[in-house]
């Protein structure tokens, strides 16, 4: 008896360290840190120039504002996410942090954890202009963006020139037919990190920007509705593309941009012609070559071609980029650093030294890199810069967006189901 | 409202307190007829001294979270903020009806069975032979062991990069012997992908096998295989009639935890295909990540951790009292 009640206690012991996985602490509401003097800033610049700017612009505050102190904190990207996610659930956020906007930041405002900065930094906002909208909710702006990029395509011009292409494509038939000379030099033409998903779902986010209004996605953005008849095009321009088998082998899991076999590698290394992706890929592919030079001068960019009989505007770009927010709980004087990080001068050293795409615009002529320059053009041309889905959306639907997206990359989705399965995972948010 | 409530909750604490204090000075005042009933309250007194730390940190790393998943596996719940939408069955109606989860559960059974019958006959086979007096056999068991020590994602990255389309070392072997390798490589065709997984995860863990086999048949006394050889069975025979029979506890143990560790699959999957690709690879554990930590869909995620935790749990106590009952029975 006593023996049975004993092993029955080791089974209950031993499975219960199933259930520890998803076990994290529940909600807490302890006040932001420090008094009203002292800000926390947490920021992921953490190489140098970028760890040195900003402590030198932290200083410069403290110069300008007697008595007030700044902590700045300076965290690699990924612990910044992660000790981010831990801090909302704690509820005790920093200060002044990074927002990515769109479903997540709607998600931080709903449960009053971000402070509406609408009207004391509206002079700022104004000259931002368009990027602003995913950083808004119900039309007030609660975080401003400071480095906002564009995705499109990377290439390798040695490699066109050697296939004999003269001209970047500009429409999706100049691109198959761009796919089919490449392939016909034995060249492969794009490589495909869909192992990450996003770097596949941002194929369907272009071909959606091209194929439906401003205002349908707009909308959709709100009413998570994707009935419009566009979205089903989206899938159907995509398939096209996936049909010509541009992409590297074993696509399905190469990852994103880890390691010299990930996506940004193949096109890093030389392998491969080109890549779809955002802004940061310079910087990516100077970290997984040995020289640490990336492409060098071989770095090329066009931007997504245009999709025949799309009613999108083929000026428009898919983009997102890092905004500061303030918390809640913040002083005032949090409200004043995260301004005086939108000046003219703070966004111009930005540029300088590298750091991102500023979005005021009297920065913009101090970015150095040709690539880049180009890319800036391209977006301040655009019309309007469609925050990317996934984020836009936020985890959960962006999630089973990507999900469905990927599927159809396997070949195993219909265009259809793309948008199925994310009207579905819509409704069940709602 | 509060400060009344406080006193009232502590109530009840106060008087268990008093209550066993003057249980105590009534035990200590009769003497000597006390002292058996003393001793024994000494010794529990003691037992949960020693115990108390190793108790307290079950309760807050094992059986706080299990509660506090099982709790959010009732709300719908985006990882901060109070758990105030309260949503019943939902998220597990939301689970079990998910494709993805269901196919999850069938690769994790597939994983569970497959590594039965596969590496339950390979790993006796090779611990019957590294049994045997033969040459390199310390080395032989060293090479086959190691897998088991190495770290699982320091195995998994080495294996994702063997596993390269292409340019992968596998797939040049293969290749420059004439031998066909799919189109997409071997963790990019879903229908290759799991027993790609699988595959790896035997050379992983075989070893673990081969060293309990190998443990227990030290436990099988040399007088019985003696006398058999006298009475002139084959090396084949000693084995079948007398090693094996009394190496059953031992194999009984490993298939459970075997089964166990397949039900919880996740670093060498999440290393190798992130459960992809088209969902050819998710396990329970991978879905539960996915939904919880990267969708923060926690409420989901904790249906699914309670779903899992209940299958394992049935599936260990049905272990237990058809399959493993024997072996304890009269220990």
């Amino acid at each position: 008896m006593r023996r049975s009640g004993r092993t029955a206690l080791s089974v209950l012991c031993s499975s219960a360290v199933l259930l520890t996985a998803t076990a994290c602490g529940g909600g807490g509401d302890s006040a932001s840190g420090g008094d009203d003097n002292t800000i926390t800033w947490w920021h992921n610049s953490n190489n140098e120039p970028g760890k040195g700017y900003y402590e030198q612009v932290a200083a410069d505050f403290e110069e300008a504002h007697p008595g007030v102190e700044v902590e700045v904190v300076a965290m690699a990207h990924e612990d910044m996410v992660d000790k981010l996610e831990a801090a909302f659930q704690s509820g005790d956020v920093p200060d002044v942090y990074m927002e990515r906007g769109g479903g997540e930041l709607a998600d931080h405002v709903e449960a009053g954890m971000v402070r509406d900065l609408s009207e004391d930094a509206a002079e700022e906002i104004d000259q931002i202009g368009g990027s602003v909208a995913g950083w808004q909710v119900e039309d007030k702006t609660y975080a401003l963006p400071f480095s906002v990029g564009v995705v499109g395509f990377w290439y390798n011009t040695e490699l066109f020139q050697q296939a004999g292409i003269t001209a970047p494509p500009t429409t999706m038939e100049e691109l198959a037919s761009t796919i089919e000379t490449l392939k016909g030099a034995g060249i492969t033409p794009i490589s495909l990190g869909a192992g990450d998903k996003w770097p596949a779902a941002h194929y369907w986010y272009y071909t959606a920007v091209r194929s439906c209004s401003e205002d349908v996605l707009t909308d959709a953005v709100t009413s998570l509705d994707f009935s419009d008849p566009c979205f089903v095009q989206a899938g159907e321009e995509l398939q096209t593309l996936i049909d010509t088998e541009p992409f590297n082998p074993g696509f399905l899991t190469t990852p994103a941009q880890e390691g010299a076999t990930s996506a940004s590698g193949l096109l890093a290394t030389g392998q491969v012609a080109m890549e779809l992706t955002g802004h940061w890929e310079p910087g990516v592919m100077q970290g997984l070559t040995e020289d640490g030079q990336g492409l060098g001068d071989k770095t090329g960019w066009f931007p997504f071609p245009a999709v025949d009989g799309g009613e999108g505007d083929p000026e428009a770009q898919l983009g997102g980029g890092d905004a500061w927010a303030v918390s809640q709980e913040a002083p005032d004087a949090a409200v004043d650093l995260v301004k005086y990080l939108l000046s003219d001068e703070v966004q111009t050293g930005f540029a300088e030294n590298d750091m991102g795409l500023p979005t005021i615009p009297a920065a913009g002529g101090a970015v150095s890199d040709p690539a880049l320059a180009q890319l800036l053009e391209v977006r301040d041309a655009a019309p309007y810069v469609q925050l990317y889905f996934d984020t836009a959306f936020g985890a959960s639907v962006g999630g089973a967006m990507n999900d469905a997206i990927a599927l159809m990359f396997a070949g195993e989705a219909t265009p259809q189901d793309i948008v199925d399965q994310t009207q579905q995972a819509a409704d069940q948010e709602q | 409202m509060t400060s009344q409530g406080a006193v009232t909750a502590a109530d009840p604490g106060a008087a268990v307190t008093r209550r066993a204090s003057a249980r105590r000075v009534t035990g200590r005042t009769p003497g000597g007829t006390g002292r058996p009933g003393r001793d024994r309250g000494r010794k529990r007194l003691e037992i949960l001294f020693f115990v108390a730390p190793a108790l307290a940190l079950m309760a807050v790393f094992v059986v706080y979270p299990v509660f506090s998943a099982a709790r959010m596996s009732f709300y719908r719940w985006k990882g901060f903020g109070p758990m105030v939408d309260f949503v019943g069955l939902q998220n597990y109606a939301r689970v079990l009806a998910d494709d993805v989860f269901t196919d999850a559960v069938v690769h994790n059974f597939v994983i569970v069975f497959a590594s039965i019958l596969v590496q339950l006959p390979l790993g006796l086979a090779l611990a019957l032979l590294l049994n045997r007096r033969i040459r390199g056999r310390g080395l032989l068991r060293t090479i086959i062991f190691v897998p088991y020590v190495l770290a699982e994602v320091i195995a998994g990255v080495v294996w994702f990069q063997l596993l390269q389309p292409r340019s992968g070392l596998l797939e040049t072997m293969l290749t420059s012997v004439g031998v066909p390798v799919p189109e997409q490589g071997f963790l990019g065709t879903p229908d290759l992908a799991l027993a790609t997984v699988f595959v790896v995860l035997t050379w992983k863990y075989l070893g673990l096998a081969v060293l309990l086999f190998l443990a227990g048949l030290q436990g099988v006394p040399d007088e019985l295989s003696e006398a058999a050889q006298l009475d002139g069975a084959s090396w084949w025979q000693t084995q079948r009639r007398i090693a094996i029979p009394l190496l059953a506890p031992t194999i009984r143990t490993w298939v459970f935890l075997s089964m166990i560790g397949s039900l919880q699959l996740f670093d060498m999957v999440w290393i190798l295909t992130g459960g992809g690709p088209a969902n050819a690879t998710t396990t329970m554990a991978t879905y539960l990540v996915s939904q919880g930590t990267q969708r923060s869909n926690f409420g989901i995620a904790g249906a699914a951790s309670v779903v899992l935790f209940l299958i394992g749990f049935a599936l260990a106590v049905a272990y237990q009292f058809l399959v493993l009952r024997r072996d304890t029975k009269d220990a």
